[in-house]
């Protein structure tokens, strides 16, 4: 019988599977983090049970670390009492863990991949809804809550019912100035913040195919954010030659074996998805939201969509969230000013978005009304960018680079932008009060948020890049 | 975990779309080690002022408004998968969310705590929302066992879906870990695959 990759590797991973239960998955590998992991290592207390299988779990500090000092003991009181626990708990249960000054450490779904721990095959789990980035590899992974991380130390299983399966296709070349984070935020626009909720996505077609690792991880990471609990894409050369010889990818004999089995992992031609979408790479303009979901956004020299226009049941939130972003419906983004410019998060922070945002701004400088922030994604990241100079081009741009971790995407840490202040941000969310109380998020690419900090407005990247040209 | 059988009871309604994690718990809520205490800051910075003072618009602050069951606009619960809203939505005293549309996590990760997601048409949710408008007390009736919810008022009802492992778990207090745990030998076989 014909197969999805999804039912492929799904299916290679039921314990066991009964009509009318969820089915039992064996979940290879939990990844771990801070913030939704103590009540998970309570229950197993409380239950008297230890972590069923310590060698497949990974951990790390991420969400709440500061990005300044990292050496330095944590200030805040909260947050230094969660990193705390969450080593305490790592030592009492046996897990390796990643910590602050570890050079493994860094955004989970930034140090899975590139430490070769994200394999093509695998089912992975962690408690953040960011997990579908690993699908990138080909991989079943999603986001779960802590209610399920204890399930998961307790069992290495999850209770789980087989997602319905869709494909989008994307077909054609980018023009220039586009990359991966506007082929999301254009996809998710035209289906909604809820369009993709009860499936897994398979993204597919030419433009998919031609894209790097770090583009696919943007894409499948944002899944999520149409309601997808995972995405993912199948493995090819690029993913092969991507894994090999990193920290923990299989190597000799074992390589071979696992190259075998990634090379059967793909959708059979005559695979059936229950929903199938097509979009033309060239129709994709660089992207900017403009409102307080994921879905509310736009080609950057678009207009803003009239309110009247919505449907009338939901004409109520789209002006509530209008007015939260101080934005008039029907207007144009374009030469608005921006304050803030945050370039980091699961979504855009390794090494390919650095040296893009890198290269952009050789020879040029922030504007004076925003403050840049450049957090990279992991300890790996940062020291990969100071080996090529990255660090040089960006001080001298006066954007700063910082220390690992989730930082402004949802500020947990100090990093938060002050109430009222516009921030063009690389992350995926910009849901109300997402970086700092009243603060107004516009999601955008690395190439869009650069041209912001250099023009300190709103700003269609492609005529920049022209101008270079000409 | 926590029994749900039946309730009846006034609903506390907030008629927005999209409500996603980061409204109904702001991240810088989520410090806490254990699964307590997440209610007061329930909805925080549409409930509250930035000096802490109450938010007099918002529906929560209204004592007119007052029930075990939540009513919110399509796709309730989107964004992350922080199940301390659930635990905040639970310790805010609410038994039950209605909408005509859940996010995954959010839905799995309240059915995980015994709180029960109901999903109803969008005809039926506006018709909670007007016998709300006309009635702040309007009672509904809950009853897991049948599946149906019912504006008691004007006697209108619906049927709503759960899987049947989910509502036995709900009805009986069973969560998922006492289940996979009954299967370990056949999860240890399974490895050796």
């Amino acid at each position: 019988m014909s197969k999805t990759l999804v039912e492929k590797i799904w299916d290679a991973h039921v314990v066991k599977s009964e009509e009318g239960f969820p089915d039992i998955l064996y979940i290879d590998t939990h990844l771990i983090h801070e913030v939704t992991s103590p009540q998970a290592f309570d229950g197993l207390r409380k239950r008297g049970l230890p972590v069923f299988r310590p060698n497949q779990t990974v951990a790390t500090a991420d969400h709440n670390v500061p990005t300044l000092n990292q050496l330095l003991p944590i200030k805040e009181e909260l947050s230094r009492y969660q990193v705390d626990m969450l080593t305490k708990n790592c030592a009492e249960f046996g897990i390796e863990l990643y910590g602050l000054g570890h050079p493994f450490q860094g955004i989970v779904h930034v140090i899975g991949p590139e430490l070769g721990i994200t394999l093509p095959g695998k089912t992975m789990v962690c408690g953040d809804s960011h997990t579908s980035t690993h699908g990138a590899f080909g991989a079943i992974a999603f986001g779960i809550g802590t209610s399920q991380v204890e399930q998961v130390f307790a069992t290495q299983c999850l209770l789980q019912s087989k997602p319905k399966t869709m494909k989008i296709e994307v077909n054609g070349t980018l023009g220039k100035g586009v990359g991966a984070k506007d082929i999301i935020l254009y996809i998710i626009s035209q289906i909604s913040a809820a369009g993709g909720t009860g499936y897994f996505i398979e993204y597919a077609g030419s433009a998919i195919e031609a894209l790097s690792m770090e583009a696919r991880m943007t894409i499948c990471n944002m899944s999520i954010e149409m309601g997808a609990r995972g995405g993912l894409i199948a493995p090819d050369q690029t993913t092969f030659d991507y894994i090999k010889g990193r920290e923990f990818a299989p190597a000799g004999e074992e390589w071979d074996k696992a190259l075998a089995y990634w090379k059967t992992l793909y959708s059979d031609a005559d695979a059936k998805f229950d929903s199938v979408l097509t979009f033309d790479a060239a129709a994709i303009a660089p992207m900017i939201t403009y409102g307080t979901n994921p879905g509310m956004g736009m080609g950057i020299k678009e207009h803003i969509p009239a309110t009247d226009a919505q449907p009338e049941k939901e004409k109520l939130s789209y002006q509530k969230a209008l007015d939260y972003m101080g934005f008039d419906d029907d207007a144009s983004l374009i030469g608005k000013p921006v304050d803030y410019v945050f370039i980091g998060s699961c979504t855009n922070s390794r090494i390919e978005d650095l040296r893009e945002v890198a290269d952009f701004v050789k020879d040029k400088r922030k504007a004076d009304n925003v403050t840049v922030w450049i957090v990279p994604g992991s300890k790996q990241v940062e020291q990969q960018a100071k080996n090529e100079g990255l660090d040089k081009i960006f001080e001298a741009a006066g954007f700063q680079l910082r220390e690992p971790g989730c930082s402004a995407c949802l500020g947990m840490n100090e990093d938060k932008i002050p109430a009222g202040k516009y921030c063009v941000s690389t992350s995926n969310r910009n849901f109300e009060g997402r970086q700092g109380q009243n603060a107004r998020t516009l999601l955008a690419s690395p190439l869009t948020a650069a041209a912001a900090a250099v023009t300190g407005k709103i700003t269609d990247v492609r005529e920049m890049l022209e101008k270079v040209e000409g | 975990m926590k029994k749900f059988t039946t309730l009846t009871s006034a609903v506390v309604p907030l008629n927005i779309e999209n409500i996603d994690t980061d409204q109904i718990i702001p991240a810088r809520f989520l410090k806490a080690t254990t699964r307590e205490g997440f209610g007061e800051n329930l909805f925080r910075d549409w409930r509250y002022n930035g000096d802490n003072t109450p938010k007099p618009e918002f529906v929560m602050n209204n004592p007119t408004y007052n029930g075990q069951v939540l009513v919110a606009g399509k796709n309730f619960g989107c964004g992350s998968s922080r199940e301390h809203a659930a635990w905040a939505i639970q310790d805010a005293g609410f038994d039950v969310v209605i909408s005509s549309f859940f996010a995954d996590i959010f839905k799995g990760n309240a059915l995980n705590n015994g709180l029960l997601p109901i999903q109803v048409s969008e005809d039926f949710l506006a018709q909670i929302f007007r016998a709300v408008d006309n009635n702040a007390k309007s009672p509904l009736e809950v009853d897991l066992e049948n599946q149906t919810v019912t504006i008691v008022e004007t006697g209108a009802q619906e049927s709503f879906e759960i899987n049947p492992y989910k509502k036995s778990c709900l009805i009986n207090g069973y969560d998922d870990i006492d289940f996979i745990l009954a299967q370990k030998e056949l999860i240890e076989e399974f490895e050796k695959r």
